[in-house]
């Protein structure tokens, strides 16, 4: 590509893009650097601040939002290709002063400790869920022909794309359980 | 204070926030004109910088500055050559930061970074921890003030004399802390004062490091701190980002946003040193300890002398008349160690615990009874009583709620289809410590109280906790108590460090609370603020020196597969003996979170140095491998009702580090349980272990 420092520097328009996307079912639009991923693009022109920046290579899953319903590292989403696209982030899996069940099951069962990672352990855990509702297998699925029982087993493989350096895995799981056992 | 808060199980404060995305991090403060800095890493490891070519970043649309030794303001020349940075040409390491970019954009900064030029003039190095390296010596003292090395008896004669004797080295890996946010920093200038949002383990302290670099008075500089993600010591002190975003915002006169990448994280924010240790064990017939000695090797920096002390574990966990212990350094070409959970005791207690089931074998006697018949009720080190030792109840708790008595001590005695399956136990033990804090308390007319204090709360649960204990101080329930925590303009308080973030806070906080309690009216309300303050440095620095502790059992059960030499944890399970838990629900995660960083440690952490570049290779997440949910099976964590009227008035020893301690050890002699072959060396990764069933 063009661009090398001896060449003549393109301008900042060359490099940006209109660009309009649903954020938590509202209607969002704006120029965008093509080089902004959705993540920034959360955070550092919506002020959605919810969804972290752990590792910002798709690692850590601290980032983990839901497009177009389903789970993704915002990290590793470029904002310019979203056009028409749905997202959901932390602050939108409830409504104002609300807690939805998961979120409060995360309270009750103390699923967390620094609280970083648990804006996208609760949209993981969202997105996995309805995964599970579709029949979804996972790798420690044994029939993939049943619709998946939900073990613990389950969860945790479902849910290893999400590191917790305080390890609240297990309140974590609880969290999980105790949700999908209400649905 | 058994009847109100402290003890009762209470949600954290902040979970709402944390839960819905509200609670505000280091970078997510809204802050008008704010840029963005990144860091730049040198890319040699030992030598100097000849040039600094900014010109290609400078032209990058966006770029504002290349901030660099040739042009950053001039910092003080403190006691912390870390923090000294660009200063001077002068490369210690490599992806020591040598530059700041600052720019409009996050990727327009990072884009600069890319663009800097920087020509060095390098020297070979030296990167890489031998135990015969030339450069070994003995350092004046040990991590934080301990002496250096110990002898009591006469070790060679009372071990060459023992009937059974244990001479086994150890070695650790280097392990890197990773919080999960990373350590980052808002900065913002305004009138000569300096405001830094910070991630950090202790605003007070990071205040008096940057007042002090910029030399600037205490007043003039606010560390806010109110939600950090994590820091398991890498976080105790002022880090490279606030010192570089407040340079970096100085220069530009602009605010800053500078977060360290992640690959940054492995190294120059500290990291636990490798380790290479050597333990003797010699005992009678019956398992009864006559000689220990523990020699530990690890390494600093050029910069700085940072000495783990691995061995101190040692000197007061068992008794036995002849002892000796030594730590040896080494200066290489590296970032500074620094603290990572339970400094000295995780690696230290890791190769003393491994060395005491090697004895449990050597003699044919039960690891558990082997620790219960070396207990020791006086400590071997400061030969004088503990104030409280509970390791034999908590050992003896553990192993029934574990169903350690059907356990057939023989290895490789138990399969289950291609797994073999065994099991194994450690010590654990942790200084119970408090520090000088202070704090105010404000009865208000409407019956509410305030209490300020900078406590640090890195997902421990200290606002929880402090408002619990400020709650039975004033002897009201706690709906009436508001606390107000994270910034250093509160009253000065310690690190959240050291297991003794919740000693040092509760001691001010009730002394406050006493204080205030006893200018209000009897059982009523004043008609107006009234507040009282406490300073504990007079009470703590007057404490009698004893011998204070924590205690711990870990059992840990592995299977491991016969071909592959996979090894999964099927469970795991410790019994505690800390004092008072103040909040049943934050003390249960956190002793949770530490046996699990010790299950990553047994099984996964390593950061792999490649010795021409001179730095780690595995430095992301993909890479160095830590613990994830699917690791955890089943971790539980246990306590005991323990009183101790020597410690602090809230009767607490601290929870933040025994969690690790012994952790690896359990899992590691489970491992040799289950397949009869031991690992001296973590993680025991599969590598070391294929084709176990033609091993042993």
């Amino acid at each position: 590509m063009q661009g090398g420092p001896e060449t003549e520097i393109t301008t900042d328009e060359r490099h940006s893009s209109r660009v309009a996307f649903d954020v938590n079912d509202a209607p969002r639009e704006m120029t965008l650097d093509n080089r902004t991923t959705l993540l920034d693009a959360l955070r550092e022109h919506l002020g959605l601040i919810g969804a972290k920046k752990g590792c910002d290579h798709g690692q850590c899953g601290s980032c983990t939002v839901l497009l177009d319903g389903r789970r993704v590292k915002s990290c590793l989403v470029l904002a310019v290709t979203l056009d028409g696209r749905s997202v959901i982030t932390v602050e939108g899996l409830a409504g104002p002063d609300e807690l939805s069940p998961l979120q409060a099951a995360f309270i009750a069962q103390d699923a967390f400790q620094c609280g970083y990672c648990t804006p996208g352990q609760l949209c993981s855990a969202r997105g996995m869920l309805d995964e599970v509702d579709r029949g979804w297998p996972s790798a420690v699925t044994d029939d993939l022909g049943a619709p998946p029982d939900l073990t613990d087993a389950e969860i945790r493989e479902r849910m290893a794309g999400n590191l917790c350096r305080c390890a609240a895995y297990p309140h974590i799981v609880a969290a999980v359980r105790e949700t999908a056992a209400t649905r | 204070m058994s009847a109100g808060a402290v003890g009762r199980a209470y949600p954290r404060l902040e979970g709402r926030e944390k839960v819905t995305g509200t609670a505000r991090y280091a970078v997510e403060y809204p802050v008008d004109g704010v840029t963005y800095g990144w860091a730049v890493p040198s890319a040699v490891v030992r030598g100097r910088i000849t040039r600094v070519d900014p010109a290609q970043a400078l032209a990058s649309p966006g770029v504002l500055a290349v901030v660099h030794h040739g042009n950053a303001p001039r910092l003080a020349p403190g006691p912390e050559p870390d923090l000294w940075l660009l200063q001077e040409p002068t490369v210690h390491y490599r992806g020591q930061f040598i530059a700041v970019v600052v720019a409009t954009s996050l990727e327009a900064a990072r884009e600069g970074a890319r663009l800097v030029r920087i020509d060095y003039d390098a020297g070979p190095h030296s990167t890489v921890l031998t135990d015969d390296h030339p450069g070994l010596y003995k350092p004046d003292h040990i991590n934080p003030s301990y002496p250096t090395d110990t002898a009591e008896g006469d070790f060679d004669a009372g071990y060459a004399a023992a009937p059974v004797r244990v001479d086994v080295t150890y070695r650790t890996p280097a392990y890197h802390n990773n919080p999960m946010e990373p350590h980052a920093t808002t900065a913002q200038w305004h009138d000569g004062r300096l405001l830094v949002h910070d991630s950090n383990q202790g605003a007070s302290s990071v205040r008096a490091t940057l007042a002090e670099l910029f030399e600037l008075p205490r007043e003039s500089v606010r560390v806010v701190t109110q939600h950090v993600g994590g820091g398991f010591g890498s976080k105790g002190y002022a880090k490279a980002a606030v010192v570089l975003a407040a340079l970096a915002a100085r220069h530009v006169d602009r605010p800053v946003r500078l977060a360290l990448t992640r690959q940054q994280l492995f190294g120059p924010i500290g990291y636990r040193t490798p380790t290479i240790q050597r333990v003797r064990l010699a005992a009678d017939a019956d398992g009864r300890l006559t000689a220990i000695c523990h020699d530990a090797i690890s390494q600093t920096s050029t910069m700085r002398e940072f000495a783990e002390q691995t061995a101190v574990y040692t000197r007061s966990m068992y008794a036995a008349p002849h002892r000796r212990t030594t730590h040896r350094l080494v200066r290489l070409d590296v970032p500074t160690p620094f603290w990572m959970r339970a400094p000295g005791e995780c690696p230290g207690a890791y190769a003393l615990e491994s060395a005491m089931d090697e004895l449990a074998v050597a003699v044919g006697i039960d690891p558990v009874e082997l620790r219960i018949r070396n207990d020791t009720e006086v400590d071997p080190d400061q030969g004088r009583p503990f104030t409280s030792r509970n390791l034999v109840a908590c050992l003896r708790e553990g192993a029934q709620r574990f169903g350690w008595a059907d356990r057939d001590p023989a290895p490789r005695s138990r399969r289950d289809g291609h797994w073999l399956v065994g099991s194994g136990v450690a010590g654990s033990s942790y200084p119970a410590r408090a520090r000088p804090c202070s704090a105010t308390a404000t009865a208000r007319p409407d019956g509410s109280f305030l209490v300020r204090i900078n406590v640090t709360d890195i997902g421990t649960g200290a606002r929880t906790a402090m408002w619990q204990v400020a709650a039975d101080a004033l002897g009201v329930p706690p709906e009436r108590v508001a606390i107000s925590i994270g910034d250093s303009d509160l009253p000065t308080a310690p690190v959240a460090g050291g297991s003794m973030g919740t000693a040092s806070w509760s001691w001010a906080v009730i002394r406050a609370c006493q204080a205030l309690r006893g200018k209000l009216p009897e059982g009523g309300s004043p008609d107006r603020d009234v507040s009282a303050e406490a300073d504990t440095s007079d009470e703590v620095g007057g404490q009698p020196t004893l011998p204070r502790y924590a205690y711990g059992a870990q059992f840990a059960e592995v299977r491991v597969d016969a071909t592959t030499g996979e090894v999964r944890l099927n469970r795991m399970l410790g019994v505690f003996a800390a004092g008072q838990v103040v909040n049943p629900t934050t003390a249960r995660s956190q002793l949770i979170g530490g046996m699990t960083m010790g299950l990553s440690m047994a099984l996964h952490e390593e950061g792999v140095l490649d010795e021409r570049y001179g730095d780690w290779v595995n430095h992301d997440l993909a890479t160095y491998h830590i613990t994830g949910c699917a690791d955890v099976e089943s971790i539980e964590a246990y306590w005991l009702d323990e009183r101790d009227g020597e410690l602090n008035p809230a009767g607490v020893k601290g929870i933040g580090e025994i969690g690790i301690v012994g952790a690896a050890a359990a899992i590691a002699n489970a491992v040799h349980h289950a397949t009869g072959v031991r690992i001296r060396d973590l993680p025991i990764r599969l590598d070391k272990l294929v084709g176990v069933s033609e091993l042993a």
